[in-house]
This record gives structure tokens, sequence and C-alpha cells, in this order.
């Protein structure tokens, strides 16, 4: 009974220190496309990019982990306006099909780029030396790093959650999400507002890919690879939604760990098929709107 | 006043009926595909493949370009395809041609299941169902590897003489001719189907498809069937890679394969029927002569190229004649 | 009473629809009679849309019923609503934008004949569906442009395609959404003629703000506020109507 118990407090535990990354990385890929109406399948090229940055600043430059991923995060949402302004900003509102194409174009430059400059393998990363082994929490120990993630997330989450809520910004996002146009019409720029969430989205995106370098490693396929991780999270929960994704990572999260954990072998069928089964019931996601 | 009618009308009825009716340029890729395999001897592998790939966009051509649907996951009826023409080649059951009926049977029986699911929904949910379909089949391939052979690929394929006849040469003479007639059939067939009405009123649907609700088309129905003949055509391709290379391995499902298929039907020109027959084979050229120089950078050219295309040449290379045509015309 | 008598080509009894809080159908009896030139005026938000979208079954109701000649068609799908003669036109021009006037046209007339999912035979070879998309063209004066591509055309040229594609569907019951919303008052005379010429057996509804254009093609007007219907009679009475008065004088005045 106990051993049961056990397991289920590792898959809880492990499935939470998963579901923090994957929200991260993928609520500002839920903001582009529900904001703006664009499929980015290039989300995660902002994470790739901010885990290279991470481990590079770290492991080459010597730099700390708090100042790399601060480093990232301003690094890759910088470049991310740049995207945003000369490419994805002409193909708002547009075809579908031309969102689909441009961004896959830029996954696969974003596999040849990786390759050119970090080489085929997975990045090194080693956490700070004080996130290192176990910690113990009374009834059990945990690894350490998990343990950050998921306090980290839990921080990070509660506190983009309450800036989405009190801020004027957050206040604007959720009006333009909800009706663009009436956005639009009572003043709101819209165009500097949708560059400022993308470069958010990104942003944050480079900070989940930068702090879940253990759980996701930093390899040239990165963008390839997980994508079908981040539009499962992404449309599970909601286009738009800032709180749907969350249900949807823990849920992946969790479910992604159990059936590795007990399952391994049909585990990502699984995975796939629930997903399959949950759009079926609700097409626009857990907390789309209708 | 009635004779100007009657003009209007019968050039209506013209315009209508060139469309279905062959025009010279048509007949441009078989002369190229024949002269190819006396010019090219040496590439008549490269050049099967090529043949199967372009029915392989051909049946994308269908759902993207005529019906709309935005698909990730062609490969999955590509590769049931194949594993179906593999399967029954590797347990003795080797004709190829009946290889071929089945794994179009089996391709289309999985793109109507699917289609039923998958296209009940819109936008990136639809987008998502496809790829879902493609991935959940590529694990489940991949997990089955004591009938599949994974990633390895299947073992022990025998592929028997076309009709009991041609036999597949080391040369890949059969092989080449087998693929240039299935996809001239293919070809054929489709062609047919686009200026149907069925297949006006495909175009009717990605036109605008509250219209077509409004004119009291089935719009769901129109689209499955649309769906389902596409699945079986790249079924069909994918079994005869499967049976001219005698090779199946789980990449044929995976998702890198619906991703090349649009490049290169993108390449060539979405919607045209055309396009396939250009940009399959300039993608497969570059990429047989460059990626094996340096297959790091090929997918940032191609990568580059894309994001070109989107931003500066929608039409594909197809576009980019009609613009000169159109140019040229005006200058006139 | 005399309207009562005549049999009703299309009929709501209760109709009823919300999204969560909002009403927008709140138990809605309708009667259009065989041949109707009516009107459904209401200020902005009044339901006017959402009624027409849950007689033609883009909606569905969450209760009450909707009848065609008395027969019973609220399970119906938007196409079979159609088969069975219910048209509509769209408030925004909702055409195949890239296509030509003419294969507009014809492709409304191949899907009423049912030959639409027809995969064997070129759609060029059909010459009686073209002759019959000509022939309504050559009515509603489109026919110099009939090969043109609907994109190209003035906006009040293709308001008219829209009345042309729904024409080709040989309505019973024909609901236009505001026909001339958008077209420059130049060009409206030529649509409010053409509704003037519609078959007289088909029954008219007109959707529309612009209480000339009401006034001047209705015999009857429904006047709709906040999903209900508040008085329905003659133009006269309704132009004498108190409560009217307010809600269009009240919506005049936000205007």
């Amino acid at each position: 009974m106990s051993e049961i118990l056990s397991a289920a407090v590792s898959i809880g535990f492990f499935g939470l220190a998963f579901a923090m990354v994957l929200y991260l990385i993928s609520v500002g890929l839920s903001v582009t496309m529900g904001l703006m109406g664009f499929i980015n399948l290039a989300h995660g090229v902002f994470a790739m990019f901010g885990g290279y940055a991470v481990t590079t600043l770290m492991n080459d430059y010597g730099m700390p982990f708090w100042l790399s991923l601060v480093c990232a995060v301003v690094i890759v949402a910088a470049i991310s306006v740049v995207f945003e302004r000369v490419l994805y900003r002409r193909l708002y509102g547009g075809d579908e099909l031309d969102q689909v194409l441009l961004t896959i174009g830029l996954v696969f430059m974003s596999v040849a780029v990786a390759k050119y400059f970090w080489g085929p393998l997975a990045q090194l990363f080693q956490p700070p030396l004080a996130l290192r082994g176990q910690v113990d929490l009374g009834f059990r120990e945990f690894p350490a790093y998990r343990s950050f993630l998921v306090v980290c997330g839990a921080v990070l989450v509660t506190g983009l959650w309450l800036a989405l809520d009190r801020t004027r910004f957050g206040a604007k996002i959720r009006a333009a999400v909800d009706n663009l146009r009436m956005a639009q019409a009572v003043g709101i720029n819209t165009s500097g507002l949708f560059t400022v969430a993308f470069a958010l989205g990104s942003g944050l995106a480079a900070l989940g890919g930068g702090l879940g370098a253990e759980l996701l490693p930093i390899y040239p396929g990165y963008a390839t690879d997980y994508l079908v991780y981040f539009l499962i999270v992404v449309s599970v929960g909601g286009l738009g939604s800032i709180r749907g994704p969350f249900l949807a990572a823990l849920l992946l999260g969790i479910a992604d760990t159990a059936f590795k954990y007990l399952l391994p072998e049909i585990g990502s069928f699984f995975i796939y098929a629930l997903t399959l089964l949950l759009l079926m019931w609700r097409p626009r996601g857990l907390v789309g709107h209708s | 006043m009635a004779a100007v009618a009657e003009r209007i009308i019968a050039s209506a009825a013209e315009t209508f009926a060139r469309r279905h009716r062959f025009s010279w340029y048509e007949a441009l890729p078989w002369v190229v595909a024949l002269g190819g395999y006396f010019a090219f001897p040496d590439y008549l592998a490269l050049g099967s493949q090529i043949l199967a790939t372009v029915l392989f966009a051909l049946s994308v051509d269908l759902v993207l370009g005529y019906a709309g649907i935005i698909t990730l996951g062609q490969a999955a009826f590509f590769g049931t395809g194949a594993y179906a023409a593999g399967l029954l080649a590797a347990h003795g059951m080797g004709a190829p041609v009946i290889g071929l009926l089945v794994a179009a049977a089996v391709a289309a029986l999985v793109g109507l299941i699917s289609g039923i699911v998958v296209l009940r929904t819109h936008g990136l949910t639809q987008l998502m169902m496809t790829l879902m379909v493609a991935v959940m089949l590529h694990e489940a391939a991949n997990k089955a590897n004591t009938v599949t052979g994974g990633a390895d690929g299947l073992q022990g394929m025998e592929v028997s003489p076309v009709f009991g006849v041609f036999h597949f040469d080391l040369y890949g003479n059969t092989a080449y001719f087998y693929c240039l007639a299935v996809l001239f059939i293919c070809w054929f067939l489709l062609r047919r189907i686009v200026h149907s009405p069925f297949g006006r009123s495909l175009t009717g649907i990605r036109e605008n498809e509250a219209r077509m609700h409004a004119i009291g088309s089935p719009v769901f129905r129109r689209r499955l069937v649309a769906y389902t003949i596409s699945a079986a055509m790249a079924g069909v391709s994918g079994a005869l890679v499967a049976q001219t290379t005698q090779f199946v391995a789980t990449d044929a499902l995976g998702f890198e394969r619906s991703g090349n298929v649009l490049i290169m039907l993108l390449l060539g020109g979405i919607g045209r029927l055309y396009g396939a027959f250009i940009g399959v084979p300039l993608y497969m050229i570059a990429q047989d002569r460059f990626a094996a120089i340096d297959p790091v950078y090929w997918y940032f050219w191609i990568g580059l190229l894309l994001v070109l295309m989107v931003m500066f040449a929608r039409g594909g290379v197809i576009g980019i004649i009609d613009r000169i045509g159109a140019f040229v015309r005006r200058r006139r | 009473m005399s309207v009562t008598a005549t049999p009703a080509a299309l009929e709501t009894r209760g109709l009823c629809k919300n999204f969560g809080a909002l009403t927008v159908a709140n138990s809605i009896d309708f009667r259009l009679v065989r041949g109707a030139r009516q009107a459904l005026i209401g200020p902005n938000g009044a339901g006017k849309t959402s009624f027409v979208n849950l007689v033609t079954g883009v909606l569905h109701p969450n209760d009450g019923r909707i009848l065609l000649d008395g027969a019973d068609i609220t399970p119906l799908s938007q196409a079979q609503r159609v088969k069975r003669g219910i048209v509509r036109t769209f408030q925004i021009t909702t055409l195949f934008r890239g296509l030509s006037v003419l294969e507009n046209v014809t492709l409304a007339v191949s899907e009423r004949l049912g030959s639409g999912g027809d995969i064997h035979r070129p759609a060029g070879s059909r010459r009686h569906i073209i002759d019959e998309a000509y022939a309504l063209l050559e009515r509603l004066g489109l026919h110099d442009e009939a090969l043109r591509p609907v994109k190209e055309l003035a906006y009040g040229r293709q308001r008219l395609v829209e009345i042309a594609v729904a024409l080709g569907l040989s309505p019973k019951v024909l609901l236009l959404d505001e026909p001339a919303a958008g077209v420059p008052s130049s060009e409206s005379g030529t649509i409010v003629d053409t509704i003037e010429r519609l078959p007289a057996d088909i029954a008219l509804l007109i959707i529309e703000h612009d209480m000339d254009l009401v006034f001047r093609l209705a015999r009857r007007i429904t006047v709709m506020v906040a999903g209900q219907i508040l008085v329905e009679g003659a133009p006269q009475e309704i132009a004498a109507d108190a409560r009217v008065r307010q809600v269009y004088l009240g919506e005049r005045a936000h205007a």
C-alpha cells in the first residue's frame, strides 16, 4: 500500500515539475494564438534558444544561474520583437496556411542554426550547487532541482496571473483576447500590445526552456520534437486562455510522468489518444471561448 | 440580343469546358518523365521516388489546395499504405498491383475514420487532430516493432513481378515505369475529380464555407469524401515507395514527411494540380545534390526559402510563371 | 383574421435561444404567409440576425419549433432546409470572391439540382445548369459581368449577385438580411427594383435598418426588440405606433 502511495507521490511531484516547465513555455503560445489568431509552430524555437543562452552563459562564461536566466529572457524577448515586427505582423489575420508554412520554415532554420553553433548533441546543464542533491521534506526526500522547479513555477505562475488580473496591461490583454474589435474601438493600441505580448510570451518560453533544460534537453531538434507537447497544452487548454493551459499542462505533465513510469512501452500513444479524445469532447479546449 | 446572350453562354460553357480539356502543357510532365528515363539512366531510383512523391503531393493538393483542409498529418496515410503493401509483401503476398489496391483501401479506411473526427473541427484544433492521428500511428508502429520492425524497418519484403511479368530489376527500370504508370492513372482520376461539380464545390468550400452551407451543400460530407480519396492516394504513394525500395520504416509515418510534402507543394504552387509536378522534383533533386554535401545547411536553406516564399512568392513556381505571363500580355 | 386564414409558408412557435445569460430569442411566435412582402425591423442587438440564423439552421433553438408549409423542420440541418426552400442572403456579402459571377450562381443551381456532389462528369458539360444560371443573371441585369470574378465588381453589384445566388436555389421563403447595407444610395435603387420584381409566390422577409426601403417594399412590418416581437402590422399602423416610435426614435437619438 505504502509503495503505491509512494509511487503516486513521485508521479505527482515529477509531473508537477514537468507541468510548470510546459506551462511557462506554452502560455505565450496560447496568447499569440488567441490574441493574434496566429498559428505559431515556431514557438518552441524561442524556448530552445532560451535554453541555449542559459547553458552557454553558464558553461562557457561562468555566469551564475540566476543571471543567465535573466539574460536569456532579455535576449530572446528582444530577438522575438524583431521577428514579430518583420515576419509575424505581416500575416496577422491572414491565411492560416501561410502562418503554418512560415513558422515551419523558422523551425527548420532553427534546427540548422542550433547544429551549426552548438553541434548535434544535447547541452550540458548543471543546476547551481545549492540546487543539487536532495531535499528532505520530512516524510521523504525529493530531488532539489525539481523541488525548486515546482516552487519557482508556482511563484511565477501566481505572479503572472496577478499581473494579468491587476495591471492595466493585463486588462488590455484580456480585453483584446475577448473582443479585438471592441478593444480597438475603445482606443487600445493593439499593435503595440501585440508586440509586447509576443515579447512577453517569448521571454517566458525562454525562461521555461532554460529552467527546464534538465527535463527537456536542449538540442537542435528541440523545436520539432517537443512541438507536439506545446501544441497539446495550448489546444487542450483553450486558445487565448491563461489558466486553461495551466490545467492542460498539469494533466499532460502528470499523465506523461505516470505513463512513463507505469507503462513506458505505450505511454506516448495513450497521451496522443487522450488528447484526441479531449479535443473531440471539447474542440475549443477545456477553458475555450465559445 | 438573343444572339449576344447565346454567345456569352457559349463562352461561359467554353470557359468551364476548357478547364477539363487537355492543354499542350499538361503533356510536359510526362514528356519530361520519359525523357528523364533516357537522359539519366543512373538516377532511376531517385526518379521513382520523385514520381511516387509527386503522387503524395497531389493527394495533399486535393485536401489542402481544393478542400482547404490544412493537414500536418498526411504521412499517416502514406505510412499506412506503405505498411499495408510492405506487410503483404513480407507475408508472401507480393503481387504489386494487389498491394496497391489493398494499400489504397486501408488508407482510405483510416482517412474515413479519422476524417469523421478531424473534419468536425476548425483551425488549430483541426490541425492538431491531423497531427495527433499521425503521431499516434507513428507511435503505434514504433511500439509494434515485432510486426513492423520499428525504426530499423520491415524485414523480408518480397515483391513479385508486376502482373507476373515485369521483374523489379536492379537498375530500377521496372520501378520507374511502374511508378510512372500509377502516377498517370491517379493524376488522370484526380483531374477528373477536380473538374467535376464535386471538385468545384470543394473550391466553393475553400473560397467561402458559410456560403456553401447557405446554398445547401453538405459541406462535411463533401470534405469527408475528399479527405478519404486523398488518403487513398497517399496510401498508394506510400505503397509505391515501399514496393520499389523494398523497405518501410517508421519514418514513413513521421512528422517530417508531412511537413516536407507541404513545402514541396508550396514550392510548386498550391491548388493548381501541377504544383506537385514542379515542386517535388525541384525539392528532391536539390536535396539529392545538396543534402549529400551538407545535410545541416540543407534545412537552413529550405527553411529560409519557405519563409521567403510565404512573404514574396505565395503562388510558388506556377504563380511566378502566371505573373510573368500576365506581365507579357500587358506589354503586348 | 384574413392573415391567419392563409396558410403560413414559414412559422415559428415559441422559439427561444440564449447564449448563457444573453437571450437573443425569447419565445418568438412568427408567421410569414405565401407571397408575403414583410419586413423585420428593430434596433441593433434586437436579435434580428439571430432570428435569421435560427430559421435557416445556422443556430439551433433551445426551445420552440420552426414550421415550413406546416411541416416541422426544427431538427433539419442548414443544407436540408435550403433543399426545402428556406434561403437567405447575408448582411455582409458572402460570395465565392475568386470565382466568376456565373460560377457563383452555377454552384447554387447545381446544388439545388442535386448534382453538386457528382464526381464523374466535368462541370462544364452541364449545359442546362449554365443556361439556367445565365438566364437568372439576365433577369437581374448582371449578364454583362457574368464572366468577371466577383471580387472585381462594385459592392452594389456584389449585393445583386447575393440575390442572384439565392434565386438560383428557387426559394419558397427568402430572407434578405439588409440587402442594401453598405451600398451607396446611387446604386441602391437597382437593388430595390430587383426586390420589387421578385416572383410573387416567394414569401419574402427583409431584415432592414433603412426605413425608406422598408416602407417602400414591405406590406407588413414586424418590430423586434430584445429578442421579442414588440408589434406587427401594416406599415401605417407601425408608423403610428407609439412604442415603435419610442424604440425607433430612441435609437435615432443614440446614433
